[in-house]
């Protein structure tokens, strides 16, 4: 049966988007780009909505909950794949209404006195049927693929704003966004980079290589040098893993360190980071925020007498407070920490900001 | 310092009586005949009063009275009073000379020797009316003045002047005459730091003289391979092996037959150093101690025997490393051990002899805590202390510093070792260290810092940028999953890789000293100095 096949062959799409997850989870080298891993979520989702068998809107809504929930819980730190559900569960919760015919969609939750009288949640279960709204949720969906591939070039754009010629610029780690914002940039200004290593992944070479590859002035220094050559440093720019919602960070470990040298500096901090790594998390108990890889990147197994009776530690991302940030970049333009609040009401509907339905 | 004096006496040319007998004794000593020792002693005096006259063209007339009274006092003693000024002025002298000397053929000799002597007779016939009348207070107040307000002509170490080119021939020439090999630098420099050297742990300077050496001593020619490679490293081992090797060099020592000990020992030091710094810029202990040596070598009295003279020194340098090094961290540590508490989680940064005593000794009286060892890429000294830590049998965390913010909620105090504290309170250390104390403030974690007094000194310094020490820049390729990737740095154009060694850490990131003469501020350390000072 052509149904049953289209099902089979679904889930066996989903069963290998979910191996791969787990699977690049190893080490911080982000062998995936969060970009890649947002757009092939998103396709996904899109495939999930064409395919799957569904009545209704809150059907829908339904099963791309459960199966976000599959891929959550497969690789927690990557935080994109959550976001894309959330926006995909938003597109389909703005379509119904559009269909619906209600201006509802503008006042979510704005009006206080909508809050009140209208007891909380939405009274709506999503149940009513509509032709087209399969067809306009993939259309939705097919826009948010498109703004998705644009974003590391809406950043780059905006780079000759902020870099003037004869610049030190100061990075850490590898991140794609932020090597293209100074490609770009180099194009017109001349600057001098320079790149922390960021141990023990020492993905800072990769990006110094990269960017001399475009005749940009780099060097490179180890991460105990931060501090030291930081009273040089006109601007730090760095890339983030993710955008928490109070405009925190969660970043590669090293970036506190290097947002506190530039805060007593005071050297600008610009974050580069496209929309769909802002997510609704708070920076909750370091348990749950923090992601660890093997000690042996730290402490190599050749060590072996002292190694049993050390305990080595080799945290992956480190948490930056909005008040040490100056500026996010992102592809729908540049905005202050105290603003990221008010974008993320307008990318998810608060309803969707826990996936579990219920606890 | 035979060669220089040649010069000196050949540009000047004069033909007064003295004049003609230096001009004997300087062609005597051309053609190879042995002067006395009292030829040599008035050859001395009378070189130092070529220099008085020349200074009285420009230097000020106060000076010499100073040089009068210092004239008979050996010009290698920079700590004693009056030849402070000495020490200064003999080096003016001696690079202003090579001006000088160009300028001479310009205008007549003879008409210069006119005018200085009459000058010389004006002002030494104003002194004399001065003299008298304010014998007293002229004598006191030029005793009084070096200790205030030393006028500060310090000669700029060369090691930091590598942009400089007509430093790096005066260098080349001064190792040139000394016989000791130069070393070039290695790679591609950052623009920021070209002021400094940088040099590749794969050509050791000691590939490019002959062993046997016939000038440099074999235990120098090894310290200098230590550290060059990196063997020895640390300023209280760098300091303990160099007094080592001088106690060597004074055993094997023989004084020549017409020269005294006090002086000549001194001059065979200078290639030693020379050497040494070639193959690794010296610190400030290493300075301290050097300087330390040299005084006790030039307070040797002639008449003193050379074995006598010899097991004095080997006495001194003993005491020297016991007193300020040993028994020094002996006193830190029992201040150190009233600031560790029960249930105390400490934070240290790589391997500091001192700090690893401390806590090995704060074990031993039976404190309870433990320890987190923060490491840094590319030196991983951290793994060294993590060692001694665990031998000992304390509970110990090891991460590396991009992981700080993570480890620091858990650390109750910090504790950092220094390479050397500045005047202004500025802490001179391992690259990394200021890193440390900026986190550790801002999580209120209080920063401890352990120095002995004898790494004070009397330089200051606000950045890392302006003195510091570049090590081999390769050092910084690691190879991971198969791939290098900074494997041919030197190819592109526009990559450069940096390395620093040290860096200074504020003085209010730091929250006490803890030295051999109690806990202190940072910012008391020239208090510390001057204390020193009067004691000497």
């Amino acid at each position: 049966m052509p149904g049953a096949d289209k099902e089979t062959d679904l889930s066996e799409r989903i069963e290998s988007f979910l191996s791969e997850l787990k699977r690049c989870g190893r080490g911080a080298g982000s062998l995936r780009d969060s970009a890649e891993t947002a757009r092939e979520t998103t396709a996904l989702l899109r495939r999930i909505t064409a395919q799957a068998r569904w009545g209704n809107a809150g059907e829908l809504m339904e099963i791309i909950r459960k199966e976000g929930r599959r891929m959550t819980a497969a690789q927690p730190s990557e935080t994109t794949v959550g976001n894309m559900v959330r926006r995909v569960l938003k597109i389909i919760r703005e379509e119904y209404a559009r269909s619906r015919g209600s201006s509802e969609e503008t006042d979510q939750q704005e009006s206080l006195h909508k809050l009140l009288t209208s007891g909380g949640s939405s009274e709506d279960n999503f149940r009513q049927h509509f032709a087209h709204l399969k067809a306009n949720v993939i259309e939705a969906i097919n826009e948010l693929l498109t703004e998705l591939e644009g974003t590391t070039d809406n950043i780059s754009m905006q780079a000759l704003e902020h870099i003037h010629s004869n610049e030190v610029i100061m990075t850490i780690g590898r991140s794609r966004t932020v090597e293209a914002f100074l490609k770009d940039a180099a194009r017109k200004r001349k600057f001098h980079v320079i790149v922390a290593e960021c141990a023990p992944f020492c993905q800072g070479h990769e990006m110094a290589t990269s960017l001399c590859k475009e005749d940009i002035e780099t060097t490179v220094i180890p991460d105990a040098a931060i501090f030291a050559v930081m009273s040089r440093v006109n601007k730090v720019i760095i890339g983030t893993q993710t955008v928490l919602a109070n405009g925190g960070l969660r970043a590669v470990n090293g970036t506190h360190t290097l947002a506190l040298a530039a805060k007593h500096h005071s050297t600008p901090l610009i974050v580069c980071a496209p929309m769909f790594k802002l997510s609704p998390q708070f920076p909750n108990e370091e348990d749950t925020f923090h992601k660890f890889v093997s000690p042996h990147e730290v402490l190599p197994f050749t060590e072996g007498e002292i190694l049993s009776k050390v305990n080595a530690h080799c945290p992956v991302f480190d948490y930056v407070p909005p008040e040490l940030i100056t500026l996010f970049i992102s592809n729908i333009g540049g905005n202050a920490p105290s603003y990221i609040y008010r974008l993320m009401s307008e990318l998810y509907h608060p309803e969707d900001h826990e996936l579990y339905t219920g606890k | 310092m035979a060669d220089s004096d040649g010069r000196q006496v050949d540009s000047i040319n004069h033909s007064t009586e003295e004049d003609v007998k230096l001009q004997e004794v300087v062609q005597a000593k051309c053609e190879g005949k042995e002067l006395t020792k009292e030829e040599k002693q008035r050859l001395r005096k009378e070189k130092k009063q070529h220099k008085k006259n020349k200074k009285d063209d420009r230097g000020p007339p106060e000076k010499e009275k100073e040089k009068e009274k210092a004239s008979v006092l050996a010009p290698s003693k920079p700590a004693t009073q009056s030849p402070a000024h000495k020490a200064p002025v003999p080096v003016n002298a001696s690079a202003s000379e090579s001006p000088v000397a160009a300028e001479k053929p310009a205008k007549s000799k003879a008409e210069q020797r006119a005018e200085r002597r009459a000058r010389q007779d004006t002002e030494r016939a104003s002194k004399q009316g001065k003299k008298e009348g304010g014998q007293q207070s002229a004598s006191s107040k030029p005793k009084a003045t070096p200790n205030e307000l030393q006028p500060v002509v310090k000669r700029l170490p060369e090691h930091i002047q590598v942009d400089d080119p007509a430093a790096l021939k005066k260098l080349a020439k001064k190792l040139e005459r000394q016989q000791v090999p130069l070393r070039s630098d290695y790679g591609y420099k950052v623009s920021l730091f070209s002021h400094l050297h940088q040099y590749s742990r794969k050509n050791p300077p000691t590939q490019q003289i002959s062993i046997p050496a016939t000038v440099i001593h074999p235990s120098i020619v090894r310290l200098g391979l230590q550290y060059s490679q990196g063997i020895i490293a640390g300023s209280n081992a760098r300091s303990v092996a160099l007094l080592h090797a001088f106690k060597q060099v004074i055993q094997d020592y023989s004084t020549p037959p017409n020269e005294e000990l006090s002086r000549d020992l001194v001059n065979k030091l200078s290639p030693y150093i020379s050497f040494l710094s070639q193959c690794r810029p010296l610190s400030a202990s290493m300075g301290n101690a050097i300087k330390h040596i040299k005084k006790e070598i030039s307070n040797i009295p002639s008449q003193c025997k050379e074995e006598e003279a010899k097991r004095r020194l080997q006495e001194c340098i003993d005491s020297y490393i016991n007193e300020k090094i040993i028994l020094a961290s002996e006193a830190i540590s029992k201040y150190a051990i009233e600031k560790i508490s029960d249930g105390d989680v400490i934070l240290v940064y790589g391997c500091s002899s001192l700090v690893n005593h401390i806590l090995c000794e704060a074990f031993e009286k039976q404190r309870k805590f433990r320890v987190i060892v923060v490491d840094s890429r590319p030196r991983l000294e951290g793994r060294e202390a993590l060692r001694r830590l665990v031998k000992k049998g304390i509970r110990c965390t090891y991460v590396l510093i991009s992981a700080l913010s993570y480890i620091l909620p858990e650390v109750s105090k910090v504790f950092l070792g220094a390479h050397a504290l500045l005047a202004n309170g500025y802490v001179m250390s391992r690259v990394g260290t200021s890193q440390i104390a900026l986190v550790a403030k801002a999580y209120n974690v209080p920063v401890l810092v352990c120095c002995e007094t004898y790494k004070f000194c009397e330089r200051v310094q606000t950045d890392s940028f302006v003195s510091n020490e570049l090590d081999d820049p390769d050092d910084l390729i690691v190879t991971r999953n198969g791939k290098t990737h900074l494997e041919n740095w030197q190819t592109v154009k526009s990559l450069g890789l940096l390395n620093l060694v040290y860096d200074v850490t504020p003085p209010d990131f730091v929250d006490l000293v803890i030295t051999d003469l109690g806990m202190i501020p940072c910012t008391s350390v020239p208090v510390v100095l001057r204390v020193k000072n009067v004691d000497q």
